[in-house]
This record gives structure tokens, C-alpha cells and sequence, in this order.
């Protein structure tokens, strides 16, 4: 047995299945992202240099900046709120606790509209403005720029921050209270046990659901592309669209990739370092501080402000617009498009979930593996990829499967096989599995590593196998991380829009795409119904989910 | 169980793609085109024809998808908004040459390719749009005047790389050459009230907010903003605006096409012709101008009352849209160079 059992539990032979079959996995799934490498590696036509002679560096400073502001806008919003509810108790702590994940049902292109609609000259406030002190143009007064950079900023933070905030209440709901209890004896306020303790334990947690936002935010081409700001995705889109060079875009993409990349290594650098696991006394339940009245409202307001912004103002505007649009509801095949989100978005949360768990209990169990390692690594890298490209990416290796396939069948019986997979819905389920399969990964991931080792070499020693090992022990102490991670790829899928579009059979509607044909000519009240819906639907999962990560801690 | 459903998940993609297979007479479209403009009329040539209509809409990735599925495609037709991807799905010897002595009667040469590997079905002119408050008709005549220093902060447009603005842009290239082109596209961005942005409409919006005094836009929009009952605040921003058809006194305003090819491996390139000729028909092409407020390719056409009340009789520039297409990568070029976005 190897002495350092921590970071090497069990190394037994009948781990060589999971070996494998997780190589197989990771490579499938890598097979999008290195095909858009292909492309970026042999273009048709090479306009590298111009792009870095001319506009290249204009994309890289607007994405770092639109990185750094939603990264920490989101931070500041995700931790804040997620402590007060998980540590403080204040009046509406319980109705804060779900509804701050409310704005996560949101797409983001949606809340960049409404804002537009508000905010714009024509708008009621600028309206109002005018109307109290007599200007009449443009030029009359300033007015913030809503579509602008720190315009995009604000409408991607409204709706990611939820990402940092369900990762870092999990993680303070996981935490030990007996660590906090020390530190408060050993004389911290609850500032100082804040800072010294709590935060930093729930760091990688955090980190996880910044990284999340980071790659949201670099996928991100509905609302920069409604606000003219010209980032690395907006700049995929232009060079393949416009110039039409789609080899040129995959460079920029796989630029992007590397910055993700650069993202994660500079994240686990810093915590390298870092690693502990639960101790054992987490059931004992966590005693929330009081906040006096003062403390009450200012915690009150900074849980609301989030929600006010993000979810109710947007939605009470697409449901004043919907009422308007009532007959829609009845005119179309609306439980069709309902039935087709449901099925896709459903088939790829759960095979999501089984590469996820397959992916990160084989890194698990072959901790020294480099190779695994850095393929599980690899394999979610589709997370950053616009979703246009992303579709680009799963149609040339499905097509080629066909292709083949199909020539062979020809050569052999003289028979035609056709598309097998191409054009159907298991291009999109693909799609979506390759995009969101980071999510999950990510929750599971995280979720896992608080699991001790010492639990896997008990079970292991008692004879079980590595999957026995996962399903009795492994399974029920994680059951609510892969509950969020299914849950948040199924929310994910519904919105996906680029991909889908791309992607569908013939005749083949989703809720997301229905919205599109309205939303795309700009006339937002035309598919306010449908994109309510879309909110609504995504609301189900959030409550769920909200109680299941509370769940993980009372239940017991 | 998991198992089992992951089988009868497999079990159900096959079964739904042998199923599109099994169709007799159908034609397939990827359609860069919004359904809305288009289901009215697939479902009067379903009705006469019986032949059955499968769509796929998406505003880009189509072309791609159609190149990587090779000969086992199942599209027919690929429809298209603009000259672009008809350009490149030429260039990328996606489409199949085809004669059709009905579409080469209905539809004008300039709005053909030379080959018959696509063609045009409805036409929409650039134009300037001007401010009636702040600018006196005659003003402005041509593009090139959008140049001239006096219109300093005052001219609005979306972005340069919007396929519209290259398709124009590349116009300019086809006719001056990429030099005076370049100098003359510096001098506009120095003119622009605001960072390009927004559609069409929004520039129109612009002028009448006071944002500016003079806009790029597609003549269909005017009639779409003017007709709006759903959005009436659209109207008022139609009527603060004049129309200026560029270039009357030379080479005409520049055009460009909605249009379609039949692509090279098309199960169905009988039905794929019959949905083409049936879309130059005069009552498809009459209806196509009258919903979406374009021009008919199709001469002689009876166009709505708006158009003749507002675009009466002007001249379009006669180019083969061929040789603008071809200048578009350098179009695009250009405007990173001058940065005409930043």
C-alpha cells in the first residue's frame, strides 16, 4: 500500500473498466471542441495576420474587461448573499434562500432586451426625465449608455451570479460548525471567522461557480451582440459570418479556449495547496447569528436588490407584454415545443450526469493518471465554445460517422444508411451534452472531493467494488450535488438557443427556438408569452434544487 | 434502468431519423428565411402541387451543415436573405446548375447567376434615410456624399460588417476599387454620431430621437415601421424620415437579393425546381413584396400601394450581384482596417 493513501486511495486492478470507459467518454466529447481546432489549424483561407494587425486586439481588451467585471460583480453579489442566508437570520431569509436562484431561469439576451426597452431614450424613465425638466433631445442631457460594456456587465451579472451563489451556500451549508466554533472561542467576531474560516474553506466551491460564470460570459453573443460590444464570441461571429471565414473563427474560438484554460490553471494554482475534507460532525445543525434591526434591512435589501433586478422587474414587464399576446398561447403548437424542450433538455441532463459522475469517479480512482486526468480536464472545454461554433463542431465528426458508415454499408451490401445521426435529435442532445457537460462535472467534481478518502479505502477494504463503493457510499452522501448538477444542465439546455437552431430535424420547434423567430426581428412583445414560459419552466427546477441543497443539511 | 432508458433513447433516434427517410414526394429546405415570410407560401404550393414542404430555420451554421453532410444531405433547397450565403454556397460548389425556362422568364439576368446556380425572388435597395426636420431634400444625393465633412456626428448606421452594410461596401469596391473605397469609408466612420449599432430600424429610431441626421437602411423596413399596429411608436419613427434613393444621376441604388439554389445533392431536384419556378409565379411573387414590402424580381409584377406611393419608379444600380459578392471578404477587411465598429 502506498503510504500516501490521501491523494492515492485504492489502486486496485478492477479499476481498469473505469479506466477505459472514461477515456472513451472524454474523447467522444472532446471530438467537437478538436474538431474546431482542426479548422482553426487548416483554414480554407488564412486571415490570421489581418485579424492580429487590425481587430483582434480590440476583442481581447473588451472580453478581459467584460471578464473582470462580471467576474467580480459577481462575487461580491454571489458570497454576500449566499452568507446572509446561510449564516444570519433576518426577516424573508427562508423566501431568499430559493428566490435568489430565480434570476438563473432568466436568458440572458432576454434581460438585456428588457433593460434596453427601460433604459433606452424612448423609454419610460428617460421619458419621465425629459418630461419633468423640459428636455427634449438627446443632447439636451446624459443618460447612462445601457448598451454599452458596463451595460453588458450589469444585465450578464444579473443573471449569473446565481451560479456563485448555489456554489457557495452549498458550501457553506457543507461546512463544519466546529471549525467556526473554534475560531469565535479563539476570540474572531463573525467578521474575522468570515474571512479567516469560512471564506477561504469555501474557496474552491467558489471558484467552481466563477468559472462557470467566466465561460458564460465568454459564450455569451446575444446580449453583446444586441449592445455593440465587441468581444472575442462577437468577434467569432463577425469573422465567420461576415467574412465568411469560418477557419479564422476557430482560431479566435481556440483562443478563447486557451483563456479558459489559463482561467482553471491559474484557479488551481492558487489552491493547490488547499485540500480538506468534511470532518465528521456536519449534521450538527448551523446556528444562524441574529442581525439586529439595522443589520435586519441592509441584509433585506442586498438579498432583494438581486432579485428585484433580475427577476421580478424583467418578468413583470414580459407578463404585462404577454397579456397583450394572450390568443398566441391558443394559436400554436405550444405543448409540442414544450414537449420537444422537455425531452431534449431532459435526455441531456441525465446523460449529462452519467458522463459527469463516470468522468470524475474515474479521476478518482486513477488520481495519478495524467493522461485521464487531463483528458476529464479536456473534455469540458465545450463549455466555452459559442454555441454556433459548437454546432459546427458536432456536425463535422457526426457527418463524418455518417458518411462513413454509410459508404461502407454501399461498398459492402450496396445498401444506403444515409444520415444515421446527423439531423436528428441525437445531434442536439450531443450538442448540448458537449456544452453543459462542464456543469455538471463541475458540481459533481466538487461534490466528490468533500467525500474523504478515508470512506472509499473503508468501503474498498470491506471488499465492495469501485462502483459498489459509489453507489452505497458515494451516491447517498452526494445525491444533492448531482441533483443541482442535473437540474442546472436541464435549466442550461432549455435556454441553449445557437446550437439547437443549427442542430434540428426538419419541422422541429423547442420553446427556445419558437421565442427566436419573434425574438430575432427584435419584436420582444410578439414572444413575451413564450419566453415567460421559458422562465417559468425554469423556475421548477430551481425551487427543487434550492431544497434539495437545504435538504443536504436538515435532513439529517 | 439506466440502462435501459440510454437503449430506448437509441432506440428512439433511429427510429425517428429512418422516419424522415420514408417520405415520397417532399422537398427538404434549410431556410436562412423567417418562417412567418415563408409558411404561407409553401402551404399554397403543398395545396397545388402536393408535394410535401420540411423546414429547417436558422439565421446561420445552414451552409456548414449542408457542406459537412455531403451527398447524403437531405436538403433540396437552401434559401437565403441575402446575396451572401448564396455567394458562398456557389463558391463552395454546394449548388447544382439548373435551367428552367419559367424562372429565366420570370426573373431579370442581373438577378440570376450566370451558371443558374441560384437566384433571386424578391430585391430591397440601401438607402439613406433623412431626417425631415434637419435635412433639405436634395441634400443628399449619392453614397459617396455620406463622405463629405459637413455631416460630422451626424449620420448613424449598424455595423459595417453587417452583411447589408458589406454587401454595399463591397458595391463601392466593385466600382471605385478598394482604395478610394478604404478612403472613402474612413471619412464616413469619421462622420458617425455613435458607435455602429443596433438594426436597421434602430438607426431610423436614432434620427428620430435626435441622435442623428441621416441613416443606412433596407428599403422594406420603411413600409414594415409605417404598417406597424403592433408597435405604433414605430410609425412615428417611419414619418420623421425621407426617403433618399442614392445615385440617381449615375450608376443607380445599390440592390440585393432574397434568393435560393438547389443544392448539388438534392434527393428531390424535381419538387426543388417546381418550389423554385412556383416561387417566381406573379401571385408568390406578389404576395412575398406585399407582406415583407419588397420588390418582386419579377418585371411587370403589380407592387402594394405603399411601395408606389413611397418608392414610385428609381433606378437600381444594374451590377451583377456576382461581381459585389466577390468583393465582400474585402469589404470586410476594410472595415477592421479603418475600424469602422470600434
Amino acid at each position: 500500500m502506498n503510504t500516501h493513501s490521501v491523494t492515492r486511495p485504492i489502486n486496485a486492478s478492477n479499476t481498469t473498466g473505469w479506466y477505459t470507459s472514461s477515456w472513451g467518454a472524454a474523447l467522444l466529447v472532446a471530438l467537437p471542441v478538436l474538431s474546431v481546432f482542426y479548422l482553426a489549424l487548416f483554414p480554407e483561407e488564412n486571415i490570421w495576420r489581418h485579424l492580429a494587425d487590425t481587430i483582434l486586439p480590440v476583442y481581447i481588451s473588451t472580453t478581459l474587461k467584460l471578464l473582470i467585471g462580471v467576474a467580480t460583480l459577481s462575487v461580491i453579489i454571489g458570497v454576500t448573499t449566499a452568507w446572509l442566508v446561510t449564516m444570519c437570520q433576518f426577516p424573508g431569509k427562508r423566501f431568499f434562500e430559493w428566490a435568489l436562484l430565480l434570476p438563473f431561469a432568466v436568458p440572458a439576451y432576454v434581460i438585456a432586451y428588457i433593460y434596453t426597452d427601460i433604459l433606452e431614450f424612448s423609454g419610460p424613465i428617460q421619458g419621465f426625465l425629459r418630461g419633468i425638466f423640459g428636455w427634449h433631445t438627446v443632447k439636451d442631457y446624459w443618460f447612462p449608455e445601457i448598451r454599452s460594456l458596463p451595460g453588458a456587465i450589469l444585465m450578464l451579472t444579473l443573471v449569473l451570479y446565481p451560479y456563485v451563489y448555489l456554489m457557495s451556500r452549498a458550501a457553506f451549508l457543507e461546512q463544519s460548525m466546529s471549525l467556526k466554533d473554534a475560531s469565535r472561542l479563539m476570540g474572531c467576531t463573525p467578521w474575522q471567522s468570515f474571512y479567516r474560516i469560512s471564506l477561504p474553506i469555501a474557496r474552491p466551491s467558489i471558484a467552481v461557480g466563477l468559472a462557470l460564470v467566466s465561460m458564460e460570459t465568454l459564450n455569451d453573443f446575444g446580449t453583446v451582440d444586441y449592445f455593440a460590444v465587441q468581444s472575442m464570441s462577437a468577434g467569432i461571429y463577425d469573422t465567420w459570418l461576415n467574412m465568411g471565414n469560418l477557419g479564422g473563427a476557430a482560431q479566435i474560438a481556440t483562443m478563447m479556449m486557451i483563456f479558459v484554460v489559463v482561467l482553471i490553471a491559474l484557479e488551481r494554482i492558487a489552491r493547490a495547496k488547499q485540500k480538506q475534507f468534511h470532518s465528521t460532525d456536519r449534521f450538527k445543525a448551523i446556528q444562524a447569528y441574529p442581525l439586529n434591526r439595522l443589520r435586519s434591512i441592509f441584509a433585506f435589501s442586498a438579498c432583494l436588490l438581486p432579485i428585484l433586478l433580475g427577476f421580478i422587474i424583467p418578468v413583470a414587464l414580459l407578463v404585462a407584454y404577454s397579456i397583450s399576446h394572450l390568443d398566441q398561447f391558443f394559436s400554436t403548437d405550444f405543448l409540442l415545443h414544450a414537449g420537444h424542450s422537455f425531452l431534449l433538455s431532459g435526455s441531456a441532463a441525465i446523460l449529462c450526469l452519467i458522463l459527469a459522475v463516470l468522468l470524475t469517479y474515474a479521476k478518482r480512482l486513477n488520481p495519478n493518471k495524467i493522461g485521464l486526468v487531463s483528458a476529464v480536464r479536456f473534455s469540458s472545454l465545450g463549455y466555452a465554445l459559442p454555441g454556433a461554433v459548437l454546432a459546427i463542431g458536432v456536425i463535422i465528426p457526426l457527418a463524418a460517422f455518417d458518411n462513413t458508415v454509410d459508404a461502407w454499408m454501399r461498398s459492402q451490401f450496396d445498401i444506403s444508411t444515409g444520415l444515421l445521426l446527423s439531423g436528428t435529435i441525437f445531434a442536439v442532445i450531443f450538442a448540448y451534452c458537449v456544452r453543459f457537460l462542464a456543469v455538471a462535472s463541475g458540481a459533481v467534481d466538487s461534490s466528490l472531493n468533500k467525500v474523504t478518502p478515508t470512506m472509499d479505502m473503508a468501503s474498498r477494504s470491506l471488499g465492495m467494488s469501485p462502483g459498489k463503493t459509489l453507489i452505497k457510499v458515494h451516491f447517498p452522501l452526494i445525491k444533492g450535488g448531482l441533483l443541482t448538477a442535473m437540474l442546472v444542465v436541464f435549466v442550461d439546455c432549455m435556454k441553449e438557443l445557437p446550437a439547437t437552431l443549427i442542430l434540428r430535424p426538419f419541422n422541429y420547434d423547442t420553446l427556445a427556438t419558437f421565442v427566436y423567430q419573434y425574438a430575432s426581428d427584435e419584436q420582444l412583445e410578439e414572444c413575451a408569452l413564450a419566453a415567460l414560459l421559458i422562465v417559468l419552466v425554469g423556475i421548477i427546477p430551481v425551487i427543487l434544487l434550492s431544497k434539495s441543497i437545504t435538504g443536504t443539511r436538515s435532513a439529517h | 434502468m439506466l440502462r435501459k432508458s440510454l437503449f430506448a433513447f437509441a432506440t428512439l433516434t433511429t427510429a425517428l431519423s429512418f422516419n424522415s427517410m420514408a417520405q415520397a414526394e417532399e422537398v427538404n429546405i434549410y431556410s436562412y428565411r423567417q418562417p412567418f415570410l415563408i409558411e404561407p407560401l409553401l402551404k399554397a404550393f403543398s395545396e397545388e402541387t402536393g408535394i410535401k414542404t420540411n423546414v429547417v430555420f436558422a439565421k446561420k451554421g445552414l451552409l456548414e451543415r449542408l457542406q459537412h453532410e455531403g451527398r447524403n444531405s437531405p436538403a433540396d433547397i437552401l434559401l437565403t436573405s441575402d446575396i451572401g450565403p448564396l455567394f458562398d454556397a456557389t463558391e463552395k460548389g454546394l449548388f447544382a446548375s439548373f435551367n428552367s425556362d419559367i424562372v429565366n422568364t420570370n426573373v431579370p439576368q442581373q438577378f440570376r447567376d450566370p451558371e443558374g446556380r441560384w437566384v433571386g425572388l424578391t430585391s430591397r435597395a440601401r438607402l439613406v434615410y433623412s431626417s425631415k426636420e434637419r435635412v433639405k431634400e436634395g441634400e443628399i444625393t449619392s453614397y459617396e456624399d455620406l463622405a463629405d465633412p459637413k455631416w460630422k456626428g451626424r449620420i448613424c448606421t449598424r455595423s459595417g460588417k453587417h452583411t447589408y452594410n458589406l454587401s454595399l461596401i463591397g458595391s463601392m469596391i466593385a466600382h471605385h476599387g478598394e482604395e478610394k473605397t478604404e478612403s472613402w469609408l474612413t471619412a464616413v466612420k469619421g462622420n458617425l454620431a455613435q458607435k455602429p449599432q443596433g438594426n436597421d430600424r434602430a438607426q431610423v429610431k436614432a434620427i428620430k430621437e435626435g441622435v442623428c441626421d441621416l441613416a443606412l437602411g433596407n428599403s422594406y423596413y420603411f413600409g414594415k415601421m409605417l404598417t406597424n399596429e403592433k408597435n405604433p411608436e414605430q410609425k412615428a419613427w417611419a414619418k420623421s424620415v425621407n426617403l433618399v434613393f442614392p445615385n440617381q444621376a449615375d450608376r443607380g441604388t445599390h440592390m440585393n437579393i432574397s434568393g435560393a439554389g438547389i443544392t448539388k445533392n438534392a434527393p428531390h431536384p424535381a419538387a426543388a425546381q417546381k418550389l423554385i419556378e412556383f416561387l417566381t409565379q406573379a401571385e408568390s411573387q406578389k404576395f412575398y413584396a406585399d407582406v415583407n414590402f419588397e420588390f418582386p424580381v419579377r418585371p411587370n409584377t403589380k407592387r402594394s400601394d405603399l411601395i408606389e406611393k413611397f418608392m414610385g419608379d428609381f433606378k437600381g444600380d444594374s451590377i451583377n450581384l456576382q461581381k459585389v459578392s466577390a468583393q465582400r471578404s474585402a469589404a470586410a477587411k476594410l472595415v477592421d482596417k479603418v475600424g469602422f465598429d470600434n
